[in-house]
């Protein structure tokens, strides 16, 4: 309890310390006449493909597959709709990328038995497992294990936290 | 503590952060302290005469039988101020005068220095109402001894009289965990002698001694998913019993110490299997398409009552250790778990769940009837003492994890905590082996 108050009191100082004052834009800096009309384009235009750098799409923020956490309703395994866009892209990621492994770790809120709520975790890890082999996926590429409650992202007792805690994560290779 | 909050310039903040940093975890002395919080009926009053000659010896065997038997919440400890004459456990007791002072039984003792720098700890033990001596002991010790032999003495009173075998030779084991470090830690059962048998920055659940006391089976995560260890304490050594792919947990010791049941996902879901103590011969013991675990042998190693949402909610069942068809034991309510059964077979207790908050309960195996026995909101992980009439739990005071226990009947009531840190997942070892 003391550790959280005194790292609390120390970012709230170090926040202190970067703020400063907002400087007076000058007038006429950004000139946007509400209104008025935009020409169409005279030449077609067509979309450019990004430039890749060679950057890993797995911790490019920018993509879709650096999202990896779903979360889960109480009691629930199965995969709202809201994330399967990101599972539906890391089944391809796994299925264009069969040298790729990835640990799933399930997990669940702090309400009740420890060891039951390993068993829900490993419910949610293996049921972000079977669609991602539904997606292409092979069993051999993924791990789905569970870390119960014992990881929380937060440790509030209200149902804001407990749903942060409600997750499938997805690790690949080199993370954990 | 709200001192920190005023403002402060950042370095004397960064200084206050590093030395309570220090303080907050010092691996050496997290003592665990017991306070009793609720005593029982039936209190026996006993008095216990300062053993002669004890200041030889540290600490005082008089103060730790005193609080051992206060501690087990069945006797009331009077004062006794000096006598005169002086009393030993060699003096003609005048019990007659005691009985006056309400005294149901009196034990009077002596601390001897013997050959070789050893002592000789003597005591006897009597009925005051009776009038009789009930027997005593004379023990031959090193100093480092006396607080065991003490214990010992405690146990000898207690037995002769309530009837029940004693605990307070037994140890416990428990996990501290301050900030990101946990230890698996194992103190008497009066919370003295604290030691770490194991140290991780990643969680450990479960703890198990095996019955023979040798051992203790845990859970560690720190492979970043659940693994079962044995752990040999007398060696300090560890092996995996169980690493297979997926989840491994919940293990539970056969009676004669050889074999674990545990809770797997190698084969998908959570499910029991068996496996021996060093890892070999896996055999599957449950095929369910739900949630089985939580596994624990009855005692006499007939049957394992585990865990299981089978039927729609977690509820607990029982299946024959050989195998076959699971039986259906708890009925009431839609959230029964963590079974443990108690050392003579007849009392299953288990946590189950009531409007939303969390409680040990207790069931006769013979009436089904259900008692609950803590009021915590937030109760896990009951563990039996041997002696059955004690239960060691995990509870929440205030946001901090912290162990209770309770008599078998509720009426007692102890609280065990580590200064500035959280302590769960207890687990009460068997009797010594001698």
């Amino acid at each position: 309890m003391r550790k959280i108050l005194l790292a609390a009191t120390l970012t709230i100082v170090l926040a202190g310390c970067q703020s400063t004052p907002e400087a007076e834009k000058p007038a006429g800096v950004e000139d946007r006449t509400p209104g008025a009309a935009t020409k169409p384009p005279a030449a077609a235009t067509r979309p450019v493909a990004p430039t890749t750098l060679g950057g890993n799409p797995l911790k490019d923020p920018s993509s879709i597959l650096s999202k990896r956490t779903i979360y889960f309703d109480f009691d629930r395994d199965d995969i709202k709709a809201e994330f399967v866009p990101v599972v539906e892209a890391h089944g391809k990621y796994l299925r264009e990328n069969r040298g790729a492994k990835m640990l799933i770790q399930g997990n669940a809120d702090e309400r009740g038995s420890r060891e039951y709520n390993l068993a829900l975790g490993q419910r949610r890890s293996e049921a972000v497992k079977k669609r991602l082999m539904v997606l292409g996926a092979t069993e051999v590429q993924i791990e789905s294990v569970s870390l119960g409650e014992e990881k929380p992202a937060c440790v509030e007792h209200d149902e804001g936290c407990w749903y942060k805690n409600r997750r499938g994560d997805m690790l690949y290779g080199g993370e954990f | 503590m709200y001192a920190l909050l005023n403002p402060v310039p950042v370095t004397q903040t960064l200084r206050a952060v590093l030395v309570a940093f220090a303080v907050v975890w010092s691996p050496a002395q997290a003592q665990l302290s017991i306070e009793i919080i609720g005593g029982g009926a039936d209190q026996l009053p006993i008095a216990i005469v300062p053993f002669a000659g004890e200041a030889a010896l540290q600490p005082g065997v008089t103060e730790v039988i005193e609080a051992d038997l206060a501690r087990s919440g069945r006797f009331r400890t009077l004062y006794t101020g000096p006598q005169n004459p002086p009393l030993n456990e060699a003096t003609n007791v005048d019990l007659a005068g005691w009985r006056s002072r309400t005294a149901d039984a009196l034990v009077v003792g002596g601390v001897y220095p013997a050959p070789g720098g050893r002592y000789e700890v003597r005591f006897r033990l009597y009925d005051v109402p009776k009038q009789v001596s009930l027997g005593g002991l004379a023990y031959t010790i090193t100093p480092a001894q006396a607080r065991a032999t003490a214990h010992r003495i405690a146990d000898f009173i207690y037995e002769k009289l309530t009837g029940d075998r004693g605990v307070f030779s037994t140890r416990i084991a428990y996990v501290v965990k301050a900030g990101s470090r946990y230890q698996l830690q194992i103190a008497d059962a009066d919370g003295a002698n604290s030691q770490a048998a194991m140290t991780s920055n990643e969680p450990i659940i479960s703890p198990t001694w095996s019955p023979d006391g040798t051992r203790l089976a845990y859970v560690s995560f720190e492979a970043k998913k659940p693994v079962v260890y044995v752990h040999s304490l007398a060696t300090g050594q560890r092996q995996a019993a169980a690493s297979f792919r997926g989840s491994n947990s919940a293990p539970a010791w056969s009676p004669d110490s050889r074999q674990l049941a545990v809770a797997l996902s190698r084969e998908g879901g959570t499910q029991l299997f068996l496996v021996n103590a060093d890892g070999s011969n896996l055999r599957r013991l449950t095929s369910s398409p739900s949630i089985d675990t939580e596994p624990h042998f009855s005692p006499d190693g007939q049957w394992i009552y585990f865990t299981s949402d089978r039927g729609g909610s977690p509820q607990i069942y029982r299946v024959s250790t050989g195998g076959g068809g699971a039986e259906r034991v708890t009925f009431s309510g839609d959230y029964n778990v963590s079974p443990r059964l108690s050392p003579d077979g007849k009392t299953l207790v288990l946590v189950t769940r009531n409007a939303g908050r969390f409680y040990v309960a207790a069931m006769d195996l013979a009436t089904r009837q259900i008692q609950i026995l803590t009021d915590g909101g937030r109760d896990e992980s009951p563990s039996f003492a041997p002696n059955g009439k004690m239960i060691l739990y995990a509870a929440n005071d205030g946001g901090r994890g912290v162990l209770a226990a309770t008599s078998s009947d509720g009426r007692v009531k102890q609280r065990l905590s580590v200064p500035a840190a959280d302590v769960r997942e207890p687990a009460w070892g068997p009797y010594p082996a001698n």
